[in-house]
């Protein structure tokens, strides 16, 4: 029986990696005429590698049919490289024509966030710029947050009561800014409570937000002039285990019967058993988060909730100085601008499905825009 | 002086960071991950002060014999007890997580069943909650419910059974194909354009809203502006 070769790859390219920290190249070719994406037909690729154009080739990686790109992440900087792709059936092999010389080396810009630099550099300049103003003495206009404006009576409900107040974070850590915000919400509570001597409980998940909470809960009271009913064992660390921090949570809020819940911070699954216990101990819970998916549990079980967004504004909410409010006007106005964004590319988007003039190019600038920024943050 | 050292660090490396996100050439480019692998070891270390949290809070709870001491006990006792088959398993079988080992045993069947105990008590708090929501007290409680409800039938093989009956009745019409009809999968329908419009679409207002608002926070703490997690005040 006659060894039938598979056709070679086509077109193969290399370049150096764009956007990357060097030492890394990467080829490129247009499958080879055998490939119709079935092992059986043809296994793969082997890409082959040399200092010289003529000889010294070695194999240095290997990807299955249906792929055309490899990246060859051992180079070194500046050194010239000649590469060639194998193509390989069951029953032989074809390579393609030597491609070469490419070096690799470092970049010292991503272009493929630039589009994130001009939106950065935009907000940034919008914030700093209602900032200025609000610093002049401009009056400006903050809408009502409920949740908020709750958070006294909440705190005054509990001591009515001369029930504790019980404050959790969720499973955020420290490098969630989620938890900065947190932090913000709970020194105003803790102030709050060492007005009215009411104790308050904080459980963490994590350690480090514990010893940010202690800080924050000892300010906070030495600044009501209270720091005498300052107790560090009234914020414990619990566990760094989902369940079992919910289980533990829920064991103190059976036992110590809270008047008042705040749920802030970042949320999982255990969302809905904390605050569904919360519920069934009578307290008044006040929740926020960002984790959109824990957002509809706490709406439906918490008498007030912070919806995203509100969590960050709460700081400046709670301490309206003209920085602070104009930071918040400042990121209102970015809203302004990316909804307007966003009418726009959907009125070209649609007039391009048409194929009226020439939208159809303005609408792929525009992906190519904002394509990327989808892909660095995953959403 | 207290207060400004911690800010101008925070300045610093706020700023660094950022710039590192645009450029990927060395030593900038990994320093990111640099600053994660300190985190890490910080981190590692804190949890001995977690520890320390812990076990005082429980000690102290014991001796006043405050509410639920015995569950102190407790756990103490099983903190002792892992710590103890923690070490001997990496002292045994060189580390406390092969398969088989004292420590992956308690692990395998205390912890997770205890875990998965938890997480089951969800289904209870999912119905209560789920009974409170959608009482159509008002009319957006009452549009919640619809969709729910709507939702619910879409993802489930009684939605796919109740239509094919309605097609069927449906058919009885003249001139109408009632098993056509039935292969429409309505509710199915329903259920992704519920899902896939209007969800998303409030879902994404969400997410604009906060990333906006951590860039404006990011900034915020950066400048200084936003001090609230140093002080209360």
């Amino acid at each position: 029986m006659a060894v039938v070769a598979p056709a070679p790859p086509t077109e193969v390219k290399a370049y150096d990696t764009r956007n990357d920290a060097g030492k890394s190249i990467t080829i490129e070719w247009k499958l080879s005429a055998t490939d119709v994406g079935d092992v059986a037909v043809l296994k793969g690729y082997e890409i082959y590698r040399s200092e010289r154009p003529d000889s010294g080739f070695e194999n240095i990686g290997f990807v299955l049919c249906g792929k055309t790109s490899y990246d060859d992440n051992s180079t070194q900087d500046g050194k010239k490289y000649y590469y060639y792709v194998r193509a390989v059936s069951p029953t032989g092999f074809a390579d393609s024509e030597i491609t070469g010389p490419v070096t690799s080396k470092a970049q010292w810009f991503n272009t493929d966030r630039t589009n994130i630099l001009i939106l950065a550099v935009l907000f940034g300049f919008l914030i700093i710029w209602y900032i200025e103003r609000a610093k002049k003495g401009e009056k400006l206009f903050i809408r009502k947050i409920t949740g908020l404006d709750a958070i006294d009576d909440a705190v005054g409900r509990a001591t009515e009561m001369g029930r504790p107040i019980l404050f959790s974070f969720g499973l955020g850590v420290i490098t969630d800014i989620v938890t900065i915000a947190a932090l913000s919400i709970l020194g105003k509570i803790a102030k709050k409570s060492a007005e009215y001597q009411t104790t308050l409980l904080v459980p963490n998940y994590d350690p480090i937000v514990m010893t940010a909470a202690q800080e924050t809960v000892k300010q906070a009271y030495m600044e009501a002039g209270r720091p005498d009913l300052y107790n560090e064992s009234n914020i414990p660390y619990l566990t760094t285990d989902q369940f079992g921090y919910a289980a533990g949570v829920d064991g103190i809020m059976v036992r110590e019967k809270p008047g008042a819940v705040f749920w802030q911070g970042y949320f999982f699954a255990e969302s809905l058993i904390l605050a569904e216990t919360g519920h069934t101990i009578g307290a008044i819970q006040i929740a926020g988060t960002t984790a959109i998916t824990q957002l509809p549990f706490f709406i439906a079980a918490c008498d007030y909730t912070l919806i995203g967004e509100e969590m960050y504004a709460a700081s400046c909410y709670l301490k309206p100085d003209p920085q602070m409010l104009g930071s918040l006007k400042g990121e209102d106005f970015a809203k302004v601008v990316t909804i307007g964004i966003i009418v726009i590319a959907a009125v070209i988007g649609t007039l391009a499905h048409f194929k009226v003039y020439t939208f159809d190019k303005i609408f792929e600038f525009l992906i190519d825009l904002f394509g990327p920024m989808r892909m660095i943050f995953g959403r | 002086m207290k207060r400004q050292v911690p800010l101008v660090i925070t300045f610093l490396t706020g700023v660094l960071l950022v710039i590192t996100f645009f450029i990927p050439h060395e030593p900038l480019g990994s320093l990111e991950q640099r600053f994660l692998i300190w985190y890490t070891i910080v981190a590692g270390f804190t949890y001995l002060l977690g520890l320390d949290s812990l076990v005082r809070y429980h000690l102290l709870k014991v001796r006043d014999k405050k509410p639920g001491w015995v569950y102190s006990i407790i756990l103490i006792f099983g903190l002792a007890v892992t710590l103890v088959l923690g070490f001997y398993s990496w002292a045994k079988f060189k580390s406390p997580f092969t398969l088989g080992c004292p420590f992956m045993y308690l692990y395998t069947y205390i912890i997770i069943p205890l875990q998965a105990t938890m997480f089951a008590i969800l289904a209870f708090f999912i119905a209560s909650a789920a009974y409170r929501a959608f009482r159509a007290r008002t009319f957006e409680a009452t549009l919640l419910l619809i969709a729910a409800g709507l939702v619910m039938l879409g993802r489930v093989p009684l939605g796919s059974w109740l239509w094919r009956e309605i097609a069927y009745l449906i058919g009885l019409i003249p001139g109408v194909n009632g098993v056509e009809l039935g292969k429409f999968e309505l509710f199915a329908r329903i259920n992704d354009w519920i899902m896939d419009v209007p969800q998303t679409a409030a879902k994404r207002g969400i997410f604009i809203g906060t990333y906006l608002g951590a860039i404006a926070m990011s900034i915020r703490i950066i400048l200084g502006i936003e001090r609230t997690y140093i002080s209360s005040s």
